[in-house]
């Protein structure tokens, strides 16, 4: 695929995660969802990056989910059903937004404690010897266990790609005052190859390239999530916002763009009808 | 020749390595004493380090993948670090997530080992949805226990206890008329016999019914024994508050309307010197409780 096919893909994807996002937003604000939900508004760049070089990969996510469900095909419709509490759900209705999973993508979920998806996908890696790809935010590569599992996953070669969706906080605890050190600085030394960058598609992709030829690997990418850590509050307007910045670069984005949304609105609107 | 506990468990552990393909995990496996001889020199034992809290989610990883792992966790008081992926995601995953996590926890104890290393927890699994938990004694309790694992997908916590391990044989169910059942659970099974004799030589008639099950509780035998006495009481290796055994009497005792005891560990920590040590009920205190609750 060529460079522009590329990040129209990737452009796609964002697209498809931010609208759903928001359709979850109105979803919360009209009493419809019964749980808490973690959204990816702002960070979509990264799943919908990486998705596109690990497409056969084993997924394992954590809590901020969706975006990563998405990127990789997960079906939208089970995807509703599941935050709207419905037996028809991704899982039964059982989890709800922090729990997502869809074994015909070989997504496997996450039950909500912070982290735990790491070991969990370096067994797995362990065990099937295929590549697997493990995403979570900054905080939950502080968990010891997931220190651990970087260097178990180097003490054994693992085909692993680790994945920190750094937005620099632990619900509103900047990283400043949580530690002194970078995980990808630490994994390095473990013998994983790092690599700590920005969430720019571009940047990602040329980054990520390299890795997954060096598996196991680390890659911390420093992203803005635009919403509150739970919930659809906010708090400020965001400090940037990928989605708009890549409408400059891809061809026809605009017309991409609405062709998401009325997709995703139409999708949304045939679900709750079901109610 | 028959064989011990730990023939048994040796022996099914490199059937599943050798022709399943299967994983052991664990810490500190071959350097010492291949965990009191109970794992075989073949492949697919992978060392853990130690780093228990990251250990059990790497297994559970493994089990998601359909390989039914066997993780080693060499004294029980280790569970307490090791049970936060195995509550959280092993028990949880068929109901959340609709995808199990099979694996085998071979969870050991010890009696008189200091305050980290003679705990059995199988109580507190006991409390959370989504195991299978039993405490094999016998060889034949331990073959029923890995058949019974792999004919399932929920995770299984195996309670062992290392008096078993040199164990050949097989405990007898009674239900005949009589005083009393008397219902152990892991090691106070192997003090039970002393028990008997100290009873009868005072005239107490009593019915054993062995639990090796606990989750679930298979309670047939108990309550054709219980039904034909006048009492029971279940024993077992831990505590004696909020354990498996007062679950178990309160169970029985709904059904059978018969009192019940429960009788375990003092409620006090465990310490190393003979003063402080706070062991499986032996037979006296076992004949003790029978008599009080007879009168």
């Amino acid at each position: 695929m060529d460079e522009q096919a590329n990040l129209r893909e990737i452009f796609r994807k964002m697209c498809l995660i931010r609208y759903f996002e928001l359709q979850v937003v109105e979803a919360v604000k009209s009493n419809l969802i019964p749980g808490p939900v973690y959204l990816s508004v702002g960070q979509e760049a990264i799943s919908s990056t990486i998705s596109t070089l690990t497409k056969n990969y084993a997924i394992f996510t954590q809590h901020r989910g969706h975006s990563v469900y998405l990127a990789y095909g997960g079906n939208m419709e089970r995807l509703i059903d599941e935050l709207l509490g419905r037996k028809t759900g991704c899982c039964g209705g059982m989890g709800g937004s922090p729990c997502v999973q869809d074994l015909d993508i070989h997504m496997y979920g996450h039950h909500g404690l912070i982290g735990e998806n790491i070991p969990l996908a370096t067994g797995y890696a362990l065990s099937t010897g295929k590549p697997t790809v493990a995403y979570f935010g900054d905080a939950a590569a502080e968990e010891d266990y997931a220190l651990t599992s970087f260097g178990f996953a180097a003490t054994h070669s693992l085909p692993i790609l680790y994945v920190c969706e750094d937005n620099n906080l632990s619900i509103l605890t900047p990283i400043k005052d949580r530690r002194s050190w970078d995980v990808h600085k630490v994994t390095s030394a473990m013998g994983l190859m790092s690599a700590a960058i920005v969430d720019v598609p571009t940047v990602i992709l040329n980054s990520a390239k390299e890795l997954i030829m060096h598996l196991p690997a680390f890659i911390n990418i420093k992203t803005c999530r635009h919403l509150w850590h739970v919930g659809v509050g906010v708090d400020e307007p965001p400090a940037y916002d990928r989605i708009a910045e890549m409408r400059n670069i891809v061809p026809n984005a605009l017309k991409i763009e609405e062709e998401i949304q009325t997709c995703v609105k139409e999708t949304w609107q045939r679900q709750l009808q079901k109610l | 020749m028959a064989k011990t506990v730990a023939e048994t468990i040796k022996e099914i552990t490199r059937q599943h390595l050798n022709d399943n393909n299967g994983l052991l995990f664990g810490q500190a496996i071959k350097a010492v004493g291949w965990v009191n001889n109970t794992v075989p020199d073949c492949r697919n034992i992978v060392e853990f380090p130690m780093s228990d809290v990251s250990n059990m989610g790497i297994a559970c990883g493994a089990a998601i993948a359909g390989i039914r792992p066997i993780i080693v966790i060499r004294f029980q008081d280790f569970l307490w670090l090791n049970s936060s992926t195995l509550v959280n995601y092993a028990a949880k995953s068929k109901d959340i997530l609709g995808s199990s996590t099979p694996i085998f926890v071979r969870a050991l104890a010890q009696e008189n080992a200091g305050c980290v290393h003679s705990g059995v927890l199988h109580s507190i699994f006991m409390h959370m949805p989504g195991f299978r938990i039993c405490s094999p004694m016998t060889p034949k309790e331990y073959r029923e226990a890995w058949d019974d694992f792999l004919s399932h997908d929920d995770p299984m916590i195996v309670s062992e206890h290392r008096t078993s391990f040199k164990n050949k044989d097989e405990f007898v169910n009674s239900d005949k008329e009589a005083d009393l059942t008397i219902m152990p659970i892991s090691a106070a099974r192997f003090n039970i016999n002393e028990a008997l004799r100290l009873l009868d030589s005072e005239g107490i008639k009593c019915n054993v019914a062995h639990i090796m099950w606990l989750k679930p509780l298979k309670k047939e035998h108990l309550i054709a024994s219980l039904s034909k006495s006048k009492a029971g009481l279940v024993i077992d290796a831990t505590f004696e508050i909020c354990s498996a055994a007062r679950s178990i009497a309160y169970e029985l005792m709904l059904e059978t309307g018969k009192p019940v005891k429960a009788l375990g560990l003092e409620d006090r920590s465990v310490g190393v010197s003979f003063e402080s040590r706070n062991q499986t009920p032996s037979a006296e205190i076992v004949a003790a409780a029978a008599k009080g609750l007879l009168c």
